[in-house]
């Protein structure tokens, strides 16, 4: 029978089919950080249970650490205890773990592909939604809470139900100069909705993604949450092998030819059915931007902010679910119908998170800084590199050197003001350029306005102070 | 966990669609490493103000004994973070009810004890007209004093609730299958034996 690459990753890990419909799916690999694991810890302990498998993990502190001054420590008490949690409960379970002065640390979604860790035909697990990510190489990757962390911990399984085979083919090629994954992908998610994707599992395909490269690929996995989907998939090919070679956890020598060999099995049959199709051309994507407090609520970056009251449904009649949901987000966002989005005045600037912080995403926003400043009515502007190693590279590259020039904050890796839990956030009322992945009310902050763009588009906001077409600058 | 078969109690609205995580339960409450206490941060940034007042007219301020909350469309989307049921628990939320929910949250209740009910806008716009409602899982039920809705649940997690099973002990039953997978998957991808140099 004709499969989906999802139907085949599915396949070969059920451990088992119960009666009722779901399955025991086996998880080969498992991101652990320090948020959203003490507590699964904690319980594995008091239940007197071990881990399964403790070489299926790797683990890092992310989410809660400091992006100044790492050298001292961290100073909020909280923080400190949380990371030094993660620290005793890896030396307990012999895990390996990449501490705080660690230069392998970064976010879990960098580092995994970075050390070959993620592999593709895995299935792979993480208490952190944007797991999503590792689907780029053709893993069948997702976010967990914490209880199926511990269950994980402890039987390297999860009672799953499979979810729906959804396919978005992509035709064309992205336009050069300007236009990223980061737009094709906020393209997609105005298009489909933040719940167009939910029960579903995404295969991203077409010439349009082939085209791109294992980290403009993973940018789009990345952001599959942000459409509803379970998770996120690319099949693998000649890139993503060549991606991964080398990679110090990857597989080398024989093995490495074994797994080819089964990895290049791993595509969806021509025949295979899929629930929903939706087919896009790449052709005329342009750079984008949003205005609400969702990733659905964006559009080109030429758009002008809309009328609440001329949303329509599918049917043509007022959608007053969504009229009164823009409206409300409109009034956090201090915006009004018919303002163009362009030159809507910024106050910060954050060029970082597991969407848009690997070496790729800073040397393109390097590009526009290079040879400019940092526009003297934006307050703050951040570089938070993924990783360690992707600062050390970008240091090596004088990317460093480019930003401070321009004005810009060079940061130790982590997750930021992706979701502000550290002390980089934002004051209320300010707006903020971000390549991250979420603006929800609050979400970089109290009061928080977000604007999700591209690292290209996020540096042209820097420069100017306001959003404004990258393409300009180029 | 605690058994979950029939629920009376007082209900609130949130006439919002996609009610998300960081609403739920705002970051600066994720740095615990414990699972309790959350429940007065449930919200928190629109039950209390900048300086920490109270927002008097937020309908779970109005109504501390709320057990009931029903909402818009793709309840919980956003993170993954389980703070948010233990948020909602703490409070004494033990079940929602909305159009649809955000799958890592609707799969996050269950493992809480917490009963998240997929019902129409209609029915939800009939419900909002009691002030207290009853719960039947045995039975898919929603009742006011005049209508009653019917929802659907899988089998498996309504199981779960109705005994209050805890998925890792059922799992650890099935340990000499996990080890023969282990054996048959090893086998066909020995790369993933170690994993790592």
């Amino acid at each position: 029978m004709a499969k989906t690459l999802y139907d085949k990753i599915w396949d070969d890990h059920v451990v088992h089919s119960f009666d009722d419909g779901t399955s025991l799916l086996y998880i080969d690999r498992h991101m652990v950080h320090e948020v959203t694991s003490p507590q699964a810890f904690e319980g594995l302990e008091l239940a007197k249970r071990k881990l399964h498998r403790p070489k299926s993990i790797l683990a890092t502190a992310d989410h809660n650490v400091p992006t100044l001054h790492r050298h001292k420590g961290i100073d909020d008490s909280e923080s400190k205890i949380q990371v030094e949690t993660l620290g005793e409960n890896c030396r307990k379970n012999s895990l390996k773990y990449f501490g705080i002065h660690d230069k392998r640390q970064g976010i879990v979604h960098i580092i995994g592909p970075e050390q070959g860790f993620t592999l593709p035909g895995t299935t792979m697990v993480c208490g952190d939604s944007h797991t999503s990510t590792h689907g780029a190489f053709g893993s069948l990757a997702f976010g967990i809470g914490t209880s199926e962390i511990e269950q994980v911990f402890a039987t390297q399984t999860l009672i799953m139900k499979k979810s729906k085979n959804m396919r978005i083919w992509v035709d064309g090629t992205l336009a050069q100069g300007g236009v990223t994954s980061k737009d094709l992908i906020l393209y997609i998610i105005a298009r489909i909705g933040i719940a167009g994707g939910t029960g579903h599992v995404i295969e991203f395909a077409g010439p349009a993604i082939r085209n791109l490269t294992m980290e403009a690929r993973m940018s789009i996995c990345n952001m599959s949450i942000e459409a509803g989907a379970r998770a996120g998939l690319i099949a693998p090919d000649e890139t993503t092998f060549n991606y991964l070679d080398g990679r110090p956890m990857a597989p080398s020598g024989k093995l490495w030819d074994l797994a080819k060999t089964y990895w290049k099995t791993l595509y969806s049959d021509e025949a295979s059915y899929f629930d929903e199709e939706i087919k896009l051309h790449a052709d005329n994507i342009v750079p984008h931007v949003t205005w609400g407090t969702n990733p659905e609520m964006g559009g080109p970056v030429s758009d002008c902010v809309p009328d609440p009251a001329s949303i329509l449904n599918l049917d043509g009649k007022p959608d007053l679910v969504k009229q009164a949901s823009v409206a409300r987000a409109l009034e956090y966002m201090g915006l009004s119908p018919g303002m163009p989005l362009e030159g809507i005045k910024i106050d910060q600037v954050f060029i970082g998170s597991c969407t848009n912080s690997r070496i790729e995403d800073l040397r393109s926003a390097a590009s526009i800084v290079k040879g400019r400043k940092v526009a003297a009515s934006v307050k703050r502007a951040l570089v938070v590199p993924g990783s360690g190693l992707v600062k050390e590279e970008a240091e090596q590259e004088g990317l460093d050197k480019i930003f401070k020039e321009a004005g810009f904050e060079w940061r130790e890796p982590g997750c930021s003001m992706c979701l502000a839990m550290n002390a980089d956030r934002l004051e209320p009322g300010e707006h903020c350029a971000t390549t991250s992945n979420r603006n929800f009310e609050g979400r970089q902050g109290r009061g928080g306005r977000s604007h999700l763009m591209s690292p290209l588009m996020a540096a042209a906001a820097a420069i100017t102070g306001h959003i404004i077409d990258v393409r300009k600058m180029i | 966990m605690e058994k979950f078969t029939t629920l009376t109690g007082q209900i609130a609205y949130l006439k919002l669609s996609n009610i998300d995580t960081d609403m739920i339960i705002p970051k600066q409450y994720l740095k615990t490493i414990k699972r309790t206490g959350l429940g007065k941060f449930l919200f928190a940034e629109m039950r209390y103000d900048q300086t920490g007042e109270v927002i008097n007219d937020f309908i779970l301020n109005q109504q501390p004994n709320t057990k009931i909350l029903l909402a818009g469309e793709n309840f919980g989307c956003g993170s993954s973070r389980e703070h948010a049921p233990w948020a909602l628990l703490d409070f004494g939320i033990k079940a929602i009810i909305a159009p649809g929910f955000a799958d890592i949250f609707y799969n996050n209740c269950f493992k809480n004890g917490i009963l998240p009910i997929k019902l129409s806008q209609a029915a939800i716009q009939t419900l909002i007209l009691y002030s207290t409602l009853t719960i039947n899982l045995g039975e898919q039920s929603v009742k006011g004093k005049e209508h009653t809705f019917y929802f659907a649940i899988d089998e498996h997690r309504k199981t779960v609730l109705l005994n209050g099973l805890d998925d890792i002990e059922k799992v650890l039953e099935y340990k000499s299958t996990i080890a023969a997978f282990e054996k048959k998957h090893f086998e066909k991808c020995p790369w993933l034996i170690g994993g790592k140099k």
